[in-house]
């Protein structure tokens, strides 16, 4: 049982919590990422890390209510317990284990969608607590849903959050806040990491490779095990098949085949949607949901 | 009195009842039915069934103590040998192992042995008989990497030998393959896999869930920070293969090890759980392992109509003759002699898969006739779901994270066959993290292997 230390909410829908879990405190590495699970009959859930302190053994996460499984989950409160915590999971970021002289060399972009927003926090702080300087783009749907600003802000050399509604900072989607960069600013970049939605990757990734930037996505598919046992995560990235929980999470943005991954990650939506509307509606559900036939 | 040709016949859920629920398929022997099997035993001089067991277990002793009516030493005898009879009971291929050797075999059919291990560890489990420790403690820690076969045997000898054992498993329940592969019509979890483990820790063997190792911790930081003086590896299988066909990530297409895993562990097949199973309505397995026949029965269960598509004929199905013959007798179609070529798909979602027949040539490698295919003989068999069971290929992440550990062409670590020793001193590994996908009792054997490698280690250090 891991216990949860500090509760959150970010924004509409959006927590952030400290869980006690020491084991994964003491090894995890920016870009990797953890699976909890809630109670017996809970499901394997995949979650980013935002951050970590390696002394109290705590690991910050970030999440979104997106189903059944993370409403429940923000309904906890400090002093409960999460049944289940593995990690870390995955790769970390290149960068952590390249050269650092190397790293410190090249000139990084880092763009954010939405709860995205969470995991390029400690690849960030990482780089700033080793004097690298990076430019971050955070987007959101408006003001109200951008998340972790002050922590960023404190990291980032220049932060440029964008909104879609333009209700605050550039007005539009974080492409167009990248091109602004480039195109108008004369800005020079070496490296973009790109994370949130796949939607938003997909087109970072479309967006960069107009100006032959090297731009890594770090990718959510669906996941079972989480340890490179099922497959079910697995993706097209250039003409190979690659499994996203033990050769990723992060890819080169330029060779992932998104639109397959899109696809992929339909696969359980519907039945995601309807638990959660059963849920809510409780015995006042009636087949709003389109799918049970209002049978049950 | 027993027919001394025939095996006591063993009672079983009627196929066309079991095909729609997960209750284990077959009862097992009563007392009276094991003692009946019993006498069929000539207790040879020179056991031949005992060679082909894998542990070693002392067959005909604790088969005389079952006709004594002593059934508890029976699973003394057995424990000696094995720390999960119930599970090996269920799960051994005993036709190639143990009954295949049997004497009376050569006349008739051979002793019931996998029949009569069973009913003495079913009795064991029902009657909490506990294990005999041999050993005096050890003040010596050694690390277990994974709760699957491999580990829990190469754990529960060490424990017996008095070593203060912890076994680390990734996953957030213990059992590894039993838990995640096999499905509960065929091992029950809770009555059968869950108390044998129980058993494993009433020798002292201590478990903690939720470790991969290689990532929250590694192999050098157990020995050189927690003290670990010795180091079995038993992580198992890892990564599913695909075949590598136009189609194959259309949704609707899962490897075996994902459907078993939602099905098995997270309990896709029970409403109560949060996990879903998309599970199919006309679904195709690709492969004919016991993996293979173990997702088709699950898919049948599931509510689907069930077609194995296998390239080689009915003689080379690798999986366990008891299996494909309930497969049949449950109603699962077999296209054998036939090959994916295509996954059909429309929207991204699976609607068939086009095969093309085989037929036999020249034997490979393997010693098995080479399948080739036979020009324009393509068809399209129509289904929404295909399930994946061509075996796996090992999971890098222990080797490239231990410094010194080799590993030969197929990524398996390298380790003796006699005591488990890898090339790194202190560290020992057995089961299919070395020899690639095998059965329950292989692994078995090589962490019993190791468990004498570790002590031989640890007695001269």
């Amino acid at each position: 049982m891991y216990k949860i230390t500090k509760k959150r909410e970010l924004a509409t829908n959006i927590y952030l919590m400290d869980v006690l879990a020491p084991r994964v405190a003491a090894n995890c590495q920016p870009g990797q990422f953890v699976i909890v699970k809630l109670g017996e009959e809970g499901e394997r859930v995949p979650l980013t890390i935002c951050d970590y302190n390696r002394e109290t053994g705590e690991i910050t996460i970030v999440f979104q209510i997106v189903g059944a499984s993370s409403k429940r989950m923000s309904l906890l409160e400090v002093g409960d317990f999460f049944y289940d915590f593995v990690g870390p999971l995955g790769r970390p970021s290149d960068f952590i284990e390249e050269d650092i002289e190397d790293v410190k060399k090249r000139k990084y972009l880092f763009v954010c969608g939405g709860v995205g927003t969470a995991p390029v926090y400690p690849q960030v702080k990482w780089l700033y607590e080793r004097g690298i300087d990076v430019d971050v783009i955070v987007g959101a749907k408006n003001k109200d849903l951008l998340i972790l600003e002050d922590e960023m802000r404190a990291v980032s050399a220049n932060f440029y959050p964008c909104t879609d509604d333009g209700s605050y900072g550039f007005s539009g989607m974080v492409t167009g806040q990248i091109e602004e960069l480039i195109e108008k600013e004369n800005k020079q970049y070496d490296i973009c990491v790109a994370i949130g939605p796949m939607i938003m990757m997909k087109f970072a990734a479309l967006t960069t490779k107009k100006y032959d930037l090297h731009t890594i996505v770090s990718m959510n598919p669906i996941m079972v095990d989480g340890t490179g046992m099922c497959g079910a995560c697995r993706l097209t990235v250039g003409d190979e098949i690659k499994f996203a929980c033990v050769d990723g999470p992060e890819f080169d943005g330029h060779l992932v085949n998104f639109d397959e991954a899109m696809k992929r990650q339909q696969m359980y939506k519907t039945e995601e949607g309807r638990k959660l509307l059963k849920e809510q509606e409780k015995e006042t559900h009636h087949g709003g949901c389109g799918l049970c036939g209002g049978d049950k | 009195m027993a027919d001394m040709l025939k095996k006591v016949p063993v009672r079983e859920q009627e196929a066309k009842v079991r095909a729609t629920n997960f209750e284990e398929v077959c009862y097992g022997y009563n007392l009276e039915e094991a003692m009946d099997e019993s006498t069929r035993c000539i207790n040879c001089k020179n056991p031949k069934c005992v060679q082909g067991c894998p542990v070693g277990i002392n067959i005909p002793g604790f088969i005389m103590k079952i006709k004594e009516g002593n059934i508890e030493e029976a699973y003394q005898t057995i424990a000696e040998s094995s720390a999960l009879p119930a599970i090996c009971g269920r799960v051994c291929p005993q036709e190639t192992q143990c009954e295949g050797l049997c004497i009376r075999g050569l006349k008739g059919e051979p002793v019931s042995i996998g029949k009569l291990e069973r009913f003495v560890a079913d009795y064991a489990l029902e009657n909490d008989i506990k294990i005999k420790k041999t050993g005096a403690p050890k003040n010596k820690k050694v690390a277990i990497i994974g709760a699957g076969p491999a580990g829990l045997t190469c754990a529960g000898d060490l424990a017996k030998e008095g070593y203060d054992v912890t076994v680390f498993e990734a996953l957030h329940e213990l059992g590894g393959v039993l838990v995640y592969g096999i499905p509960e019509f065929r091992l029950p979890k809770k009555a059968v896999v869950q108390k044998e483990i129980d058993k494993v820790k009433e020798l002292g063997v201590k478990f903690e869930k939720n470790v991969v190792v290689g990532r929250t911790v590694t192999i050098d930081q157990l020995m050189e920070e927690e003290n670990f003086e010795a180091v079995f590896i038993g992580s198992g299988a890892g990564l599913p293969k695909f075949m590598g066909i136009p189609g194959e990530n259309a949704n609707g297409v899962f490897s075996a090890n994902e459907y078993l895993t939602r099905s098995n562990l997270m309990k896709a097949f029970d409403d109560n759980y949060d996990t879903p199973i998309a599970a199919g309505k006309k679904v195709a397995v690709v492969g004919g392992g016991n993996v293979a026949m173990d997702a088709a029965r699950t898919a049948l269960r599931l509510g689907a109509e069930v077609h194995i598509v296998y390239r080689r004929s009915e003689k080379e199905l690798p999986a366990r003759v008891e299996e494909v013959h309930h497969a049949k007798e449950e109603g699962i179609i077999f296209h054998l002699l036939t090959n994916p070529i295509e996954i059909l798909e429309e929207d991204g979602w699976v609607k068939g898969i086009k095969c093309i027949k085989m037929e036999l040539g020249e034997p490979d490698e393997s010693g098995r006739r080479r399948p080739i295919a036979v020009e324009g003989s393509e068809y399209d068999i129509e289904v929404d779901t295909v399930i994946m069971s061509l075996g796996t290929s090992p999971n890098p992440l222990i080797a490239a994270t231990t410094k010194g550990l080799d590993t030969n062409k197929w990524k398996c670590v390298v380790a003796n066959e006699e005591d488990g020793q890898t090339s790194k001193d202190g560290v020992f590994a057995g089961g299919d993290v070395v020899t690639g996908a095998a059965t329950v009792i292989l692994a078995m054997g090589a962490g019993k292997a190791a468990a004498k490698g570790i002590h031989e280690y640890l007695s001269n250090k």
